[in-house]
């Protein structure tokens, strides 16, 4: 299976099954396009179809009709196609979906957790998918003992892994900000006694960051997610305070100061690593404005996420949508090139494909690693599938003090959730890209876990393409440069 | 290839023989989270040579 497009004067072919990419030119597309509508009746092998010499003469004779070319041009390109298919690089055949439940078992040691130190905030955003950070009237703050045990329970499920993640996260986290300080502290002294190490993340809202927060912050956390929605405007609208006012004027100097010091040239830093992260809604459709407000403002390290939400709420993104959304990925990845040429570029978070350096195939088709690789931690110690599923009552697994209980519950997602069990992944060119998308989306808006959110698929393959389109064009200008 | 050029890209039949250690990043996909699927992660192994 192949998926082409084009973008942006390039003319892109994916393999799906082997995640190749090629450029080619517009000979090349059509005559891909017309050996691919043979190779999709499905009676003959993609080998068996470029070497089918009335076939070549066919598809030689449209193309001619089409374009003034050599007529031995049209048959190169053909025994190229033929090569590439030698070599498994296009119309491969799938050669992971038997292993697939094996590789999952391979990859079911816990190495993450998601800390939830706060069930409450001090903000009041709109859409927050937490219930207002309390997640459904079940607040509390977590104890320094809950916090420890939380980080020995991580150590000890997680046989020889070495990486271990830890995010706090909320609510929001810096309202118990000295015991996220001590659990660092904990857990360099784990990291020691087990031959661990643990890479540490902070989401928040940035209200009460302060220099000691940018301080320890950046000394000891890999990563640092920063919650923002981009232009003024989009941001107040949603994210204001419990009394209603806007939140923006509060948190820029804050943010800024924080990633100024976490990329300050010469700085000695854990990690330079940040995101600067929005929400877009119905509200602002036209979100590659909030992106490209963020890259404005001197962030480098921008992300912006399609609300989910209940579809009644007046800010819920629908189908109809999409072709607007669709249109703004592409002006975002137009405007990121455009700067990008000019020396002046950014990351954007669904843009970043790392295609030589990236995940093995192991990683790619067994999902996101939900309630095996991954738990989220209450602020009482229950251990729930992940944070999506946290104040779900149903959904809780266990706690950190006697283990997993219900491990039914983990059954569901160890047993039946990698990108096999999806029959919607199956035949989606973007497969080996995305792994298989988001479990707690696919339930909370099917009931399964395994039947797809559509909606979220449209937009991640659209993201894709832009993706790849971006890594071509950096690949050619490199190319060019040598 | 005169008209064709392929990316390189990471080998996916090559990267089973010696892949899935297991100590790379969780892929967490929910918005929540700033979503990271596959596509943006690091091989942990690659990144330490």
């Amino acid at each position: 299976m192949i998926h082409q497009y084009k973008f942006n004067n390039y003319n892109i072919i994916v393999d799906a099954n082997s995640a190749s990419v090629h450029s080619v030119d517009e000979v090349a597309y059509d005559i891909i396009a017309k050996v691919d509508e043979v190779i999709r009746r499905g009676d003959r092998t993609a080998a068996e179809v470029l070497n089918d010499e009335e076939i070549r003469r066919t598809v030689s004779e449209e193309i001619l009709a089409a374009y003034e070319v050599p007529a031995e041009d049209t048959y190169e390109v053909m025994d190229d196609l033929a090569d590439l298919v030698a070599d498994n690089l296009l119309w491969s055949e799938d050669l992971f979906e038997a292993a697939a439940s094996d590789l999952k078992i391979k990859q079911s040691v816990l190495k993450a957790i998601c800390l939830h130190v706060a069930h409450g905030c001090n903000m009041d955003c709109e859409y927050c998918f937490a219930g207002k950070g309390d997640y459904s009237g079940k607040s509390g703050i977590m104890s320094l003992e809950v916090g420890k045990r939380a980080l020995d329970y991580l150590v000890e499920n997680s046989g020889s892994r070495r990486h271990l993640e830890v995010d706090f996260f909320g609510g929001e986290p810096l309202i118990n900000w000295d015991v996220c300080k001590e659990l660092v502290r904990y857990g360099r002294e784990l990291e020691k006694k087990h031959n661990k190490i643990f890479n540490f993340t902070l989401t928040t809202n940035g209200v009460l960051i302060d220099d000691d927060v940018i301080d320890f912050t950046n000394r000891e956390m890999g990563n640092v997610v920063l919650s923002m929605d981009g232009r003024r405007e989009t941001h107040d609208r949603m994210r204001h305070t419990k009394s209603g006012d806007g939140t923006y004027d509060s948190i820029m100097d804050n943010f800024k100061a924080l990633v100024a010091s976490r990329t300050e040239p010469g700085a000695e830093r854990r990690s330079s690593e940040y995101y600067m992260r929005g929400t877009y809604t119905a509200y602002n459709k036209d979100f590659s404005r909030d992106v490209l407000a963020m890259a404005d403002m001197g962030f480098k390290e921008t992300s912006i996420e399609p609300v989910v939400s209940d579809p009644s709420v007046p800010y819920a993104l629908h189908k109809e949508d999409l072709p607007q959304l669709f249109e703004e990925y592409e002006k975002l990845a137009m405007e990121m090139y455009d700067r990008e040429m000019r020396g002046e570029g950014f990351n954007f978070y669904h843009y970043t494909v790392d295609l030589t350096g990236g995940p093995c195939i192991y990683k790619r088709v067994s999902g996101c690693g939900v309630a095996t690789e991954y738990l989220a931690v209450t602020p009482t110690g229950d251990l729930y599938p992940c944070h999506q599923f946290v104040g779900d009552d149903d959904m809780i697994v266990g706690n950190i003090y006697e283990g997993i209980t219900h491990p039914e519950t983990v059954g569901i997602f160890s047993g039946g959730n990698n990108l096999y069990t999806r029959n919607a992944c199956k035949d989606c060119w973007v497969k080996l890209y995305c792994a298989g998308g988001c479990a707690a989306n696919n339930y909370h808006s099917n009931g399964d876990i395994n039947k797809v959110y559509e909606f979220g698929c449209e937009l991640q393959r659209k993201r894709i393409e832009c993706a790849l389109m971006l890594a071509v064009a950096k690949n050619e200008k490199q190319a060019g440069c040598e | 290839m005169k008209r064709i050029k392929t990316i390189t890209t990471r080998d996916m039949a090559k990267s089973s023989i010696n892949g899935g250690c297991g100590e790379c990043q969780t892929s967490c996909q929910s918005a929540s989270k700033t979503s990271c699927s596959v596509a943006n992660q690091h091989c942990e192994q690659r990144k330490e040579k």
